[in-house]
């Protein structure tokens, strides 16, 4: 019987500048997700596909919360729907018990088609339709002001209809991360967020009833949760005091990072990122001692969304072609880039083979199939030698790469949910030419 | 194709070339490759012995051979 065999390859010994940390190449095959092989869900839905699981989601959210519930008693997520917005995905988080964050008329619409109820829509985001907010004031969504503009809007459209309006505001300050992300919202330090509240006020046809932060994104700073959540609840309570108003909730936003690896960072996300459990107790430490009573605690609301779902989506690809570059470099091209993994422009995403492998790795840079000299998922990875039609997984995939991707020279690949069961479900087919071609329009003298 | 002379090879795979102080580990293939090229036998012998006993075709081994040739000529390993 012949052996197996592996194409010959030699590598450099380098001496002296090793990583004091040592962290290794990921060499052991993933096989299968969720007791599925990857060779059976590539052949039944082609490649490259998306792979989300079902059981991670859960287990993801259960755990947001229970980090949240165990510290503070009145607590309430809402799915970011911009993160990943395949109904499929909204559905299960809203039988876990959550809520919906949109920023958008047709994000909006999509909540309601998903069942969830008006008064449980949380609206954000500076561009708001008129004909959205007359709909979202008619549900009594949570509907949270952007700038001065869209608080004169409202005010106008509620008095026109003569319904009342449920508003927040989205406040920015300076929470000692930088850059500060002021081009949302009202700002707290120059008085802005004070105008906006006693304007708000002082309309009959509008409520006050929350007030809102997102101090940014992918956060990996827990006191910065903290300043933002005081801050907060010192407008609340001078609110309270000064206006005799009451707010019900404050909603710290999202912005909780997953364990992806940053460009640029030089040790691997899972060793670095907080816990969820410590930002949770940053603000509600910080919430419970801020001097509110203990019958009037506000609710707490978190939008979080890659945390809840990056580490449950998967991208599985497959080898195109290897070759050399003119440094001498091996590159290997796959079947997916950054036309669907818009998330390798920020992340070393960690990739691994799904087949038996050698021992033995080559640096490689993985190129995506786009006739782009951008298209690099990775600019350098530690990979066994790989062969045309090798299949590989892409890990932690599941936030914004479902929702940021292009159709751009491919199309957008399908995606499939493994249930709790371990049962696959096509949840998005695969694009076709028909698809694309669906809104097109080709005038007479062209035809 | 010949390597250089004063090349030293271990039979697991670790080469070192003691005009430049570079070493090099090779994987159990690339090894074998080397330790035919010591003994003088040229390109179609010891591409022969590879199919005997390997699962590879010729064609996918002649793409990896050239490839082979190239990384060793890159690191300075062939006397050309």
């Amino acid at each position: 019987m012949k052996q197996k065999y592996e194409r010959p390859t030699i590598r450099k010994m380098n001496s002296g500048l090793m990583n004091k940390f040592g962290s290794r190449t990921d060499l052991d095959p993933v096989k299968e997700i969720d007791g599925i092989s990857v060779k059976n869900l590539v052949s039944d839905y082609g490649s490259p596909v998306f792979v989300l699981s079902e059981k991670q989601i859960r287990r993801n959210y259960q755990s947001a919360v229970r980090s949240f519930k165990t510290r503070y008693p009145k607590v309430q997520f809402a799915w970011s729907y911009k993160t990943n917005y395949l109904n499929a995905v909204c559905k299960i988080f809203h039988q876990e018990g959550s809520w919906a964050e949109v920023v958008s008329g047709f994000e909006y619409h999509k909540a309601l088609n998903n069942g969830v109820l008006g008064n449980q829509i949380i609206f954000n985001g500076p561009d708001k339709k008129e004909a959205d907010l007359i709909l979202a004031i008619e549900k009594h969504s949570l509907i949270h002001i952007d700038h001065f503009d869209e608080l004169y809007q409202l005010i106008r459209i509620s008095e026109r209809i003569n319904k009342k309006a449920k508003v927040a505001i989205r406040v920015n300050f300076d929470t000692g991360v930088y850059p500060a992300w002021d081009r949302f919202g009202f700002n707290y330090e120059n008085g802005q967020a004070w105008t906006a509240i006693s304007k708000i006020i002082a309309a009959e046809k509008i409520d006050l009833v929350g007030l809102h932060c997102h101090i940014g994104t992918f956060m990996l700073s827990t006191s910065a949760y903290a300043v933002a959540a005081k801050k907060l609840c010192d407008l609340a309570l001078r609110c309270k005091n000064e206006h005799q108003n009451s707010i019900q909730y404050l909603d710290l936003g999202g912005g909780f990072p997953s364990t992806n690896t940053l460009k640029g960072a030089y040790l691997p996300g899972v060793d670095t990122v907080p816990g969820i459990e410590e930002f949770a107790e940053a603000i509600t430490t910080t919430i419970l001692e801020s001097g509110f009573s203990s019958d009037e605690l506000p609710l707490l609301i978190l939008e979080s969304g890659r945390v809840l779902i990056d580490d449950a989506g998967y991208l599985i690809g497959s080898v195109i072609a290897n070759k050399r570059l003119s440094d001498g470099r091996r590159a290997t091209i796959m079947d997916f880039g950054m036309n669907v993994l818009f998330t390798s422009n920020w992340y070393n995403h960690k990739v691994t083979v799904a087949q038996d492998a050698g021992q033995y790795t080559e640096e490689t840079v993985l190129f995506g199939p786009l006739c782009m000299n951008i298209d690099v998922i990775r600019e350098s990875i530690n990979l066994p030698l790989l062969e045309t039609g090798d299949h590989v997984i892409v890990h932690k995939v599941g936030a914004y790469n479902m929702t940021q991707w292009m159709q751009f020279i491919n199309m957008r690949p399908a995606v499939v949910l493994i249930d709790q069961h371990g049962k696959s479900h096509l949840i998005r087919k695969q694009e076709t030419l028909e698809y694309l071609e669906m809104m097109e329009q080709l005038p007479d003298y062209l035809k | 194709m010949k390597l250089k002379a004063n090349i030293a090879t271990s039979e697991n795979g670790f080469i070192f070339n003691p005009a430049t102080g570079d070493s090099f580990i090779s994987n159990p293939i690339a090894a074998e490759i080397l330790a035919l090229m010591k003994t003088g036998e040229d390109e179609q012998g010891i591409k022969r012995k590879i199919l005997d006993q390997y699962e590879v075709e010729g064609h996918q081994l002649d793409r990896d051979w050239d490839d082979y040739m190239f990384q060793l000529k890159e690191a300075n390993l062939l006397d050309l």
